[in-house]
């Protein structure tokens, strides 16, 4: 049951002809993927929507089809048959080619993740940074959708979409770092497999530790700032600039950015259990008869529901509060969180570690947030009346 | 596998496109990228040596490299502040109306 | 034409007419983004050469880091341009002929040069643990000074870049 897909995938490679078989079953992994994730993107632009909806005390789209399950298919018939707008004065060339240069980086991300046992699309012995690479790829493609609209707004939009994605890239990354540096591979692979076996009952999960706690509240913090995500979305929320960079697109290039954007985020979150949550494997050993691919789309989906939770109940950073948090407080935590990991792996193993770790972490965080809130007024409010 | 000669007349195409750019625009951030397209020619000879050379284990090529990637990387960082800060002082940037020394 | 070959002489044809294009293109944001393709196809070359690392490290600094920084100049430095003034410097017949007599020199030297006649060793494996060892064991100079440099540029670009505060 749990190499059920690839047994069927050699199965099917086998109707080809012997040399061309590689290259068959590269393509049987590839349609996989691009099948799988579209469909699980249909299903989250749906949850989301109703998800939402729950949070602030209405119903979701509940219209097309059985507690509107069909909406998906509604929203994909729209964005099909809408006229497909092109400003007159805009770029053509660059406008055309924006949407495709941020969904096919979103993809490409998506092939060095460990979906479960024996399914990695493509196994990179520098898998990590193959992913970190192709997402700045896709920066490129924001500011040409922001720029080629020739839209002052959508300009601004795509400056300040960039100058976070930059911004938070260098948390990111540093925050993958201390997991490499634990597992001594790059390989998506490797890092899965270095987090196997139950200690104590308990899965060995990196993120079971007080680095790897740090670490994933680091990296999930830069993911959503990463994918413009509320609260970090100022690039384009509605509210502020309307839709910020992609303002002038309508119809399907409109919907691609809108599955780049969700891709990206799927990615982001399947890079995010592949490194702190164990990938594919069981959190008990009890568990271990569910699938592997059960396990990874579950955590996955657990991942993506936290988005959800959160774009619903924070509100919007600034720009400059936006910037101060990436700059001041994530990176020096970053930093600080690889030098704890080395310090977890130098000491030996045992209480000392946990207590050391922990306090260094937790430390941190509070003498670098109390120093960064002390500019701020926290107190009861003062209200003014009109005379 | 392409033999050798083939990368290194790509990497000389390159780097004598380049140097054109440096040499015949009159925009300073062209001059910059022309500087960097020099740059990834000579990145590329060292890939290709390192690839078709005799000791490829020492990895010397492309450790060399990743250390001129680095310095490509903040080479142009301050190469574009400064025509930033030019641009601020001449209000233009094209290299042949910035002949003053005078502030 | 076997595979190899094939995406060798594609990459090539991407690589060259972007390159050119950066040089004629008379819009800068324009040659900025076709120099993002540039290094791209140079990316997907190394990959091809077997240099896993570098290929990935060059799409993560160059185009997304370093092309980006070119296309926040251009934008910073738009003035009230004409875009109808001349592109090309005075000087721009000596400039491509030097360009030309060096592409020649060293064409002639890769031609003429009997050391470069080789068939292709096997593919060389450039594990990312060997290449952090190295970098640890017996490049850990150039590394430290490498950061020491990454740091002063940092703080060399954003003190240039800086707006003047009005004196007085």
């Amino acid at each position: 049951m749990d190499q059920l897909f690839v047994t069927l995938k050699h199965w099917l490679a086998d109707f080809a002809a012997p040399g061309w078989q590689p290259i068959f079953s590269a393509l049987l992994s590839i349609a996989a993927i691009i099948g799988t994730f579209a469909s699980l993107f249909a299903l989250t632009t749906l949850l989301e929507r109703k998800g939402l909806g729950r949070m602030q005390n209405r119903y979701g789209p509940n219209r097309v089809g059985p507690c509107g399950l069909l909406q998906p298919l509604a929203d994909g018939v729209k964005s099909l048959t809408k006229e497909d707008l092109v400003p007159a004065a805009a770029d053509r060339w660059v406008f055309f080619m924006a949407p495709l240069t941020l969904v096919v980086p979103a993809f490409l991300a998506l092939a060095v993740l460990p979906v479960g046992r024996n399914m990695t699309a493509v196994d990179l012995d520098s898998g990590v940074l193959f992913f970190f690479a192709v997402g700045a790829a896709s920066e490129v493609a924001v500011f040409m959708a922001g720029w080629s609209s020739r839209n002052k707004y959508s300009l601004l939009g795509a400056m300040r979409a960039i100058a976070q994605m930059v911004s938070y890239e260098v948390p990111l990354i540093l925050s993958a770092v201390p997991v490499v540096m634990m597992t001594g591979s790059l390989s998506t692979d490797a890092i899965v497999a270095a987090q196997a076996g139950y200690a104590c009952g308990l899965p060995n999960w990196y993120v079971l530790t007080p680095w790897g706690l740090a670490g994933f509240l680091l990296f999930l913090i830069a993911a959503m700032a990463e994918c413009n995500r509320s609260p970090f979305d100022l690039p384009e929320g509605e509210s502020e600039i309307i839709a910020g960079y992609y303002v002038e697109y309508s119809g399907f290039k409109f919907a691609l950015f809108f599955l780049g954007e969700y891709i990206g985020m799927f990615a982001v979150s399947g890079l995010a259990v592949t490194l702190f949550l164990g990938g594919w494997q069981a959190p008990f050993a009890f568990l271990t008869w569910l699938p592997s691919y059960a396990w990874f789309f579950g955590k996955l989906l657990a991942l993506i529901a936290l988005f959800i939770w959160v774009r619903g109940t924070l509100p919007r950073l600034r720009m400059d509060q936006l910037m101060n948090l990436a700059w001041k407080f994530m990176l020096p935590m970053a930093l600080l969180n690889i030098a704890v990991a080395g310090l977890w792996y130098f000491t030996g193993p045992g209480w000392a570690r946990w207590l050391t770790c922990s306090l260094v972490v937790g430390g941190a965080y509070l003498v670098l947030g109390r120093a960064l809130l002390s500019g701020a007024h926290l107190g009861p409010r003062a209200y003014r009346y009109a005379e | 596998m392409p033999p050798l000669p083939c990368y290194l007349l790509l990497a000389a195409m390159l780097f004598a496109i380049g140097l054109a750019a440096a040499l015949t625009r009159r925009n300073a951030i062209i001059v910059l990228i022309g500087i960097e397209l020099m740059l990834n020619a000579a990145n590329l000879n060292f890939i290709a040596f390192w690839r078709y050379g005799p000791n490829p284990e020492t990895l010397r090529g492309v450790l060399f490299v990743i250390f001129a990637i680095g310095v490509a990387a903040a080479e142009a960082a301050v190469g574009l502040a400064l025509i930033i800060a030019l641009h601020k002082h001449f209000k233009t940037t094209h290299v042949d109306q910035v002949d003053s020394m005078r502030g | 034409m076997t595979f190899p070959a094939l995406t060798f002489a594609l990459l090539a044809a991407v690589i060259l007419s972007a390159a050119a294009a950066v040089m004629m293109f008379r819009n800068l944001v324009h040659s900025a983004l076709v120099l993002a393709v540039a290094l791209s196809g140079l990316a997907a070359l190394y990959l091809q050469l077997h240099a896993q690392f570098v290929g990935f490290a060059q799409l993560l600094v160059y185009v997304g880091a370093v092309a980006i920084l070119i296309v926040f100049a251009i934008l910073l430095t738009r003035g009230n341009e004409p875009s109808d003034q001349v592109i090309f410097s005075p000087g721009r017949w000596v400039g491509a002929g030097i360009a030309l007599a060096v592409f020649g020199v060293l064409a002639r030297v890769i031609l003429t040069s009997r050391l470069l006649a080789g068939s292709a060793p096997p593919a060389p494996a450039a594990a990312v643990k060997e290449i952090g060892q190295r970098m640890m064991e017996r490049y850990v100079l150039p590394l430290e000074v490498m950061g020491l440099l990454l740091t002063v540029a940092l703080i060399g670009a954003v003190v240039l870049a800086l707006r003047e505060r009005p004196s007085g």
